[in-house]
Order: C-alpha cells, then structure tokens, then sequence
C-alpha cells in the first residue's frame, strides 16, 4: 500500500519534472525592452522610475550585458517564440542582430519622428550600410577627461586645459608625483574598463589619424614609446579600474579619462570639487569618439505598436533633457536648447562635451563598425598590444608587426571596410 | 511486487534526469565546442590558441600554484579547528556557526570584502597609518606587485574557502567513537600518537572528500581573483570567461573548460590512489 502511494508521488513529480509548464507570456499590452545601456542599477532605476513612469503604457525594462543581449534575441528569434518588442544597445550592439535578420525595420516610425531633428549622420548610422533603418537613434555619449581642482596648480606652465597636449599630460603627471609622491593619472584598463576606446578613438587617431590601416606604422611606434613614458605617471591600480569616477571621489586618482556615464558620478556629488575637459591633442589634432545608442524593434515582437510609442516616447525633447538631467552621462541625440537649469555636474560633463566635438583640430571616430562578433577580438588586439609594450615592457615594433598580423586576420574574417578615421576601403580594411 | 523492485529506479530517476540536463548534456557540448572549428570539421585549432595565448602560461601557471599553496594550508587550518572545536565543552555549536559563516557568502561577495580590505584607501593601509607604519597608503594590488597580488587571493581563499574543508572534518570526527582513544590512552598513547595513530587514519575517508571538493574547487577559482586583480592574476575559469563573454569565442572558451575538467579528474584520480582508505575503515 505504502510503495504503491510513493511510487504514484514519485511518478507525478516526474512526469511535472519533464512536461516543465512554459512561463505564461507577457500581455500585449505591456512592451519587454532589453538593454545593453543603463546597466548600473542606480541607471536601471531611473529609468523605471522617473523617464518611463511618464509613459502611459507599462514597460518592462531589463538591461543585460551585451553577450546575453544578443544571445537571448537571437534564441527567441530561432525559436520562433519572440518575448522582446524593443532593443535598445550602442551601435556596435547592432550588427549581430541585423546580420540574423532579427530587427523589422523602422523606416515608418522615423517617417513619424521627422519633427524631431535627429542629427543626420546618426540616422545614416542606423541604416547599418543597408537600405533600411535598422535603429532609431536613442542617446549620445562619448569619452572626456576630469580633474580635481587641486591638481590644477600643477599644470605645467603654459598648459591651457581646454588645448591640452598629450606632451603636457605627461608633465603634469610628473608634477604630480613630483609634489606628491603619488602616481595621479589614471586610466579605466581594468577587465570591464573602457580602455581599447581610448587606444582606438583616442590616442591612435590622434597621433596616427587612423586606427586600422596604419596600425604598426612609424607613427605608431613613436606613439607607444610616448605613451610608456607617460604610463611612468599612472596610478598601477588602473589595470583593475572600470569607472573612474570612484578612484576620483576616493581621491586614489586626480586626473582621469572615461566614459561621461562612467565619470558623471564624481562630477555630480562633488561638482566643486572637479573640472571636465576634452580629450588631449596629438600631433595629427584631438582625436575622439562619439558614442551612439539606438532603440530598434525584433522582428515578429508581440507587440511592435507599443514598441514604435515607446520609440516616439523616449526621442521626445523633455524625455530627452529628463535622461540627460536624472542619468546625466547621455545627451540628446536631437536638436534641443540645454536647459539653464540643469545639474552642475551635468553642465561641466556637456560643455566638456560641446568642446571636444567642436574643436577645430578634431579628429572623430567611430566605433567599430561591421565586425559582428570578432568586435570582442578586435578591442582585444588593442588591449593586448598595451599589455605587451606598455606593462610586459616587450619590444614596440615586434609587438606591433605580430598584432598587425591578429588585426589582418579579423578584417579579412570580417570582410569589414575601413571605418573614420581610416580612408575608406573597397572590401577588408587593409593593415599595412 | 513489481513496484518495489522498481521503486530505488524510479526513485533516482528525477536526478538522473537532473544531472543529464545540467551536467552531462552541458559537459558533452563542451566537448563538441573545444574540438570543432568551423566548417573545418573536427580539429585541435580551439586548444592550439588556447595554449599559444599571451595569456595562458601565467593562468595555468597561477591555479596550480594557488592550489597548490591554498590546500594544504586549508586542509591543515580546518584539521586543527575540528581538533580544536573537540576540545570546547561549551559553546561548541557557537563556534561552529561563526567559523562557518565564510561558508554563507558568495565568492564575489568575499572578492568585494577583501577588496575593501587590500584596496589603496583600504581598511589595511588605514590601520597601517593609524599605528605609524606607513605614511603613504601602499599598493597591494598593482599589477608591479605580483607577490601581494598573490598573497591577498591566497588569504582570501583560505578565508572564504576553509569552511567548507572545517564542516566535513568535523562530521568525520564525530563518526569516530570516543572508545578507540579512550582505549589508546589507557595503553599509555601521548595526545600525538593517539592523533597520528587513530584519529588521522579513522579520518582518512573524510579527508579524501574534503581534498577532492577542494581541489577541483580550486581550480575553477575565479570571482575571488576577478575582483581582487581583474586581469593582472589570470586564471584559468577567468581566461575561460574572457574568451566566452570579452572575445566572444565560445570554442576557446570550452577548451580552456576542458583543460580545467581535465585538471579536476587527475587530481581525484591522484587522491584516490595516494590516500588510501582500507575497506575496513568504510566499513566501521
């Protein structure tokens, strides 16, 4: 009697085991939006809570780390049981999607955003290279420095912030250690730190004027040996920094470079404590990189019309001064007056900001474009080829002929033409 | 009495079919990723890039090196705190209960506590400066100190990890009757020889369980070191994640998998053969 009821109780909870009930899907009326933007959780929750609280409808907002992004959109979209409606990722978080054919296009929600005055190259940004709109452009953001007042008495003389040399960086970190006795510069080379955008849209443009093409060039090594000597004034702990703006209000660092959401903490909390200013200049001019979020919708999502109001939601005016006020890293993306009231923090980030992008000399970069998954391989060359020279001490010219040989392998793999500031290419992007 | 005979099957049956879909079905995927390469069909090329990495000798290098000096000192530290937790009459489950809290938090939650502790404006350069020792905070983490890179992983290992090694030490202990070193110390045993002639040798299946899980344990060692040096101590479970999530080369990925399941099945082949438990010691 006994065995009998357990053998009945082991078999139901078998047979519950192996007919698992799938999740009930999302109601029509809600939209799932996945993100690889606003990751931070201070981020995640603004957003819920004060730019999509003004949203009439409910939006599920759910950011993820770029891999599991495109790996869930693309299992939904093979299983053919699509959840998402709307994606939202930097530029680079795009190809893979579009190369799947997992966005619908959104040539008639940009139809239906005309008035919004979208800066027009990001719109072309959008297309991908094909004849559709594969994303509407969402936010901008890019890289600048900040400093902490005190470190300004020791710019070297002569040193105007606003025009500062990559030569006169490296004196004023020797100042630094010199009055102090600390190593105050600092970079985010940790394992999730931004660094291969500096090496990409920063200090290649800026002294070679091309990332790819002239990648072992003599430029190159000269640009290198420079930046070694300059290493010679970087706090060591920058090898595991991920957002500047703690090693700033910690006082570890006193000049630093970043990413605005990564450094706009710092200016925030303690906007009289901190100055911001663009990116220095090489001898090829000030090279930098503007960074592009777009909002695109998955193919057969379960609820495209809330996505496209979603869309028309967040590309609004007042949406878009409410992110750049409450998240504060990301500016618009549209043609806006700032507001006279914004946060101090936030105006010494955006006039960083409108400095840089409108400095004669500028020389601006685009992320990545056309690598698809070899992206992770192409950041990793960069990376690399610092951890060699510039940590490991090993020879420049050998270090940069074995990566210029990596670097071939993944254009040619990627069939990706040059992008700014390469020329641009008919087929690979050649390494000479 | 069909059912009875079918009961023990059935009755396992849902783990079974637990352990093929986490482990088994995951494990043979590995395999597959390590060894294919493309449309090129069945190759090594996963486990050549592997191993010709800028990455891979220091990684390889650093896990054996970090278990082979974590381990043992766990195992000898946990060994004296059963001994010692044998010995306290009161408050033993107190004890007990606070020496196993490390076991409660997770390995990134410690990475970050101990990162508090090492880190520039840390707890320790700040005790350090209350008592003189120091004028200007020192750096323990920086890639130009691979000693104190080192040093701080191992401590917050043993921290972290030695709990666990304490736990089935302990429950060993208690299956060894009392009557064996009652017996021995009646005959004239010193406190040593009864340790080393009757407790070590009735705690051999104990300790052959706490060395297995803390080696293989050892060597997927990751959040801990990621927190504590990012990339300036590679390991093999964090060169395993860089090439899965950074470079997005899942083949890679399951090679550096691979070598590190590899790694886990000598070590308890190793265990297995070098302490050996005589059938009569199972079976008591």
């Amino acid at each position: 009697m006994r065995q009998g009821w357990i053998v009945a109780l082991a078999s139901v909870m078998l047979v519950m085991l192996v007919t698992a009930v799938p999740p009930a899907s999302a109601s029509q009326s809600s939209v799932l939006f996945l993100s690889t933007q606003l990751r931070p959780i201070e981020e995640a929750e603004k957003m819920r809570q004060s730019i999509l609280a003004g949203y009439p409808g409910h939006v599920e907002f759910i950011p993820v780390e770029p891999v599991p992004f495109a790996d869930r959109v693309l299992a939904e979209t093979r299983a053919g049981r699509v959840m998402i409606s709307l994606v939202g990722g930097v530029h680079g978080d795009f190809p893979a999607l579009v190369n799947a054919g997992a966005l619908q296009p959104a040539d008639d929600v940009l139809s239906r955003l005309a008035d919004r005055g979208f800066v027009p190259a990001y719109v072309e940004l959008g297309k991908l290279g094909t004849p559709y709109q594969q994303y509407i452009p969402w936010m901008q953001a890019t890289y600048i420095m900040v400093a902490s007042r005190e470190a300004l008495k020791y710019l070297p003389p002569g040193a105007n912030l606003d025009s500062l040399t990559y030569g006169q960086l490296k004196a004023w970190g020797e100042n630094l250690l010199k009055a102090t006795g600390r190593r105050l510069l600092g970079f985010p080379a940790g394992p999730k730190g931004l660094m291969h955008r500096f090496f990409q849209g920063y200090l290649y443009p800026s002294y070679v004027k091309s990332t790819v093409t002239h990648f072992r060039s003599q430029e190159a090594e000269a640009m290198w040996k420079e930046f070694t000597e300059l290493w010679a004034y970087v706090n060591p702990q920058s090898t595991s920094y991920e957002f500047m703006q703690e090693p700033l209000l910690a006082g570890e660092v006193w000049v630093a470079w970043d990413h605005t959401a990564r450094l706009i903490n710092a200016l925030r909390e303690r906007p009289q404590d901190f100055v911001a200013f663009p990116a220095p200049i090489g001898p090829k001019g000030r090279g930098f990189m503007p960074v592009l979020t777009g909002l695109g919708i998955v193919k057969s999502a379960p609820n495209p019309e809330g996505a496209a109001s979603v869309i028309e939601y967040l590309t609004r005016p007042d949406v878009q001064l409410a992110i750049l006020r409450e998240i504060g890293g990301f500016f618009p993306v549209i043609q806006v007056a700032m507001p006279a009231d914004l946060p101090a923090g936030v105006k010494l980030a955006a006039e960083a900001v409108a400095k840089q992008s409108a400095s004669p000399n500028a020389v601006p970069s685009l992320l990545p474009v056309g690598l698809g998954v070899r992206d992770g391989e192409f950041n990793r060359v960069f990376v690399d080829t610092f951890a060699r020279i510039v940590l490991r001490r090993e020879d420049v010219r050998r270090v940069l002929d074995q990566q210029a040989e990596k670097m071939r392998r993944i254009m040619a793999e990627a069939k990706a033409p040059c992008w700014p500031p390469d020329e641009p290419s008919t087929g690979a992007c050649p390494v000479l | 009495m069909r059912s009875e005979r079918y009961l023990p099957y059935l009755l396992l049956l849902p783990s079974i079919v637990f352990l093929a879909f986490f482990f088994a079905m995951p494990l043979a995927e590995a395999f597959w990723l390590a060894l294919r390469a493309g449309e090129a069909g069945w190759s090594l090329e996963n486990f050549r890039r592997m191993a010709s990495d800028l990455y891979f000798g220091d990684a390889a290098r650093n896990t054996l090196l970090l278990t082979a000096v974590v381990v043992p000192i766990q195992v000898v530290l946990a060994l004296a705190m059963a001994l010692l937790l044998g010995g306290v009459r009161q408050g033993r489950d107190v004890l007990l209960y606070i020496w196993s809290i490390p076991l409660g938090i997770s390995d990134l939650a410690a990475g970050i506590v101990w990162l508090s502790i090492f880190t520039e404006r840390g707890y320790l350069n700040s005790l350090l400066h209350a008592l003189g020792l120091i004028d200007t905070p020192r750096l323990w983490l920086s890639y130009e100190n691979p000693l104190g890179l080192f040093v701080s992983v191992a401590v917050a290992e043993v921290w972290r990890a030695t709990a666990i090694v304490l736990v089935i030490l302990v429950a060993g202990l208690q299956l060894i009757p009392k009557e064996y070193a009652e017996a021995a110390e009646v005959f004239g045993a010193t406190a040593w020889q009864r340790f080393r002639r009757v407790t070590l040798p009735l705690l051999k299946p104990s300790l052959q369980t706490a060395l297995i899980l803390r080696t293989v344990l050892a060597f997927e060692v990751f959040a801990v070191v990621l927190t504590l040096t990012g990339r300036n101590l590679p390991v093999l479970a964090g060169e395993a994640y860089n090439w899965y999530a950074a470079y997005q080369v899942p083949g890679v990925a399951a090679a550096y998998a691979v070598l590190i399941l590899g790694l886990s099945l000598a070590a308890t082949w190793m265990y297995l053969r070098l302490v050996q438990v005589k059938p009569e010691v199972t079976t008591s």
